[in-house]
């Protein structure tokens, strides 16, 4: 997270005092994390652009909710992540399951086209991102709020409703599934990345 | 002579230290349990690269993998699993992303916090108005039970109360009772309200913290 400047107890503070506009060092500093939990729910950028909207939005309405008793991260994502089911649930998508792998077409769809010239043409960030969006939307979740969210176990356990525990095996069985396809499809990458 | 090939392919499929007259649920038992092993290697080697293992745990693990290739070979995988995963880039929105945030939210104001509206006290009050009515119409029907007691029947209360002899009338047609009924529903119909909104609230602004 960027530390510099204001922390988030100082932001909220001042906007509960009446200064919106400080609201936007909000907006910048966790546009990034909230915009990539959403697009791993919904798949599409138009989308998730204005869920990510709307989580920021409903975050600034409830703030005066917000006790501290958890990271301001923690509690924004938690939102982000309740506004993505609620969204998911108007839109009909429910039967994708949460905690299964994302279904059969779309996978062979997006794995086809690895399969092709264009592994090489793309960057070795973007070949990892597309890796995570292989896995199922609670391991790509888990695994963004772990590593670059910088969430606890115990505070993603709060964000996704589960036992810290649950998130530990979520997590490990997350990497071992992102490790089988980043070997699958990635190999070249990987070795890159050992190569560092 | 070919019979000695053929034991030796056959002897190959197995993993050493397997009979080859084991038969095919031994084999699935030794592969369970390879595989068991192989999962807690794997979730030791994660709790080590995590930090999460105790210090014990962690000279523990150091030795395995400088003296067990298995354990480097896994250890060097997951470290490149958790380095890529350090080095990758979130997603970002479009540049007006924080504009159009700022536009939406000028239109609206904080909402006062969810606890300045909803006293607890006040619910707990209603609360404890209902359990005393509770109690009381309850004393009120136990007092209609004739406790007698025979030399047969000792402890069986004998229950004498017939309802169609109770004057409903005298209990309910007094000013004062119907005031009090009056009162009751009232609060009980500020007390749903007040449970409706804030149900409303929570999912409306759909958190849980």
């Amino acid at each position: 997270m960027i530390t510099t400047g204001l922390s988030d107890t100082e932001i909220i503070s001042r906007v509960l005092r009446g200064e919106q506009t400080v609201f936007s060092l909000v907006v910048d500093r966790y546009q990034n994390y909230v915009f990539s939990l959403v697009i791993r729910f919904v798949g599409n950028r138009e989308d998730a652009e204005e869920i990510a909207q709307d989580v920021f939005v409903k975050a600034y309405r409830s703030l005066a909710d917000f006790r501290g008793e958890s990271k301001f991260s923690t509690w924004l994502f938690t939102i982000a992540r309740t506004t993505c089911i609620s969204f998911l649930r108007k839109k009909k998508l429910g039967t994708q399951s949460l905690d299964n792998e994302r279904t059969g077409i779309q996978l062979a769809n997006r794995e086809s086209g690895f399969r092709a010239d264009m592994v090489e043409q793309k960057s070795r960030h973007a070949m990892l991102n597309e890796a995570i969006r292989m896995l199922s939307v609670d391991d790509s979740q888990v695994l963004t709020l772990f590593y670059k969210g910088e969430q606890t176990l115990e505070e993603i356990g709060r964000i996704m409703g589960l036992d810290q525990n649950n998130v530990k095996v979520k997590l490990h069985r997350a990497r071992q599934r992102l490790r089988v396809k980043m070997e699958k499809y990635f190999r070249h990458e990987v070795r890159e990345i050992q190569d560092d | 002579m070919r019979y000695v090939k053929y034991r030796m392919i056959k002897r190959k499929k197995h993993p050493p230290g397997m009979d080859q007259a084991n038969d095919s649920g031994s084999f699935a038992l030794y592969k369970e349990k390879h595989m068991d092993i192989g999962q807690e290697m794997e979730e030791r080697l994660w709790d080590f690269i995590d930090g999460l293992s105790n210090p014990d745990e962690q000279v523990s693990i150091r030795q395995l993998i400088s003296d067990d290739p298995a354990w480097q070979r896994r250890y060097n995988e997951l470290l490149n699993v958790n380095k890529a995963m350090h080095l990758h880039e979130l997603d970002a929105p479009s540049l007006r992303f924080t504009k159009n945030v700022m536009e939406q939210i000028a239109r609206y104001h904080v909402a006062p916090a969810t606890k300045k509206y909803i006293n607890k006290n006040v619910i707990r009050g209603i609360t404890a108005f209902f359990l005393v009515m509770l109690v009381g119409i309850i004393l009120y029907f136990l007092g209609q039970i004739h406790w007698t007691a025979t030399s047969t029947d000792l402890l069986v209360p004998q229950y004498s109360l017939d309802a169609s002899k109770l004057n409903w009338g005298k209990a309910l047609n007094g000013t004062s009772v119907n005031i009090f009924i009056l009162v009751n529903v009232i609060l009980g119909l500020i007390l749903l309200d007040k449970y409706l909104q804030a149900r409303k609230k929570a999912r409306n602004r759909g958190e849980t913290i």
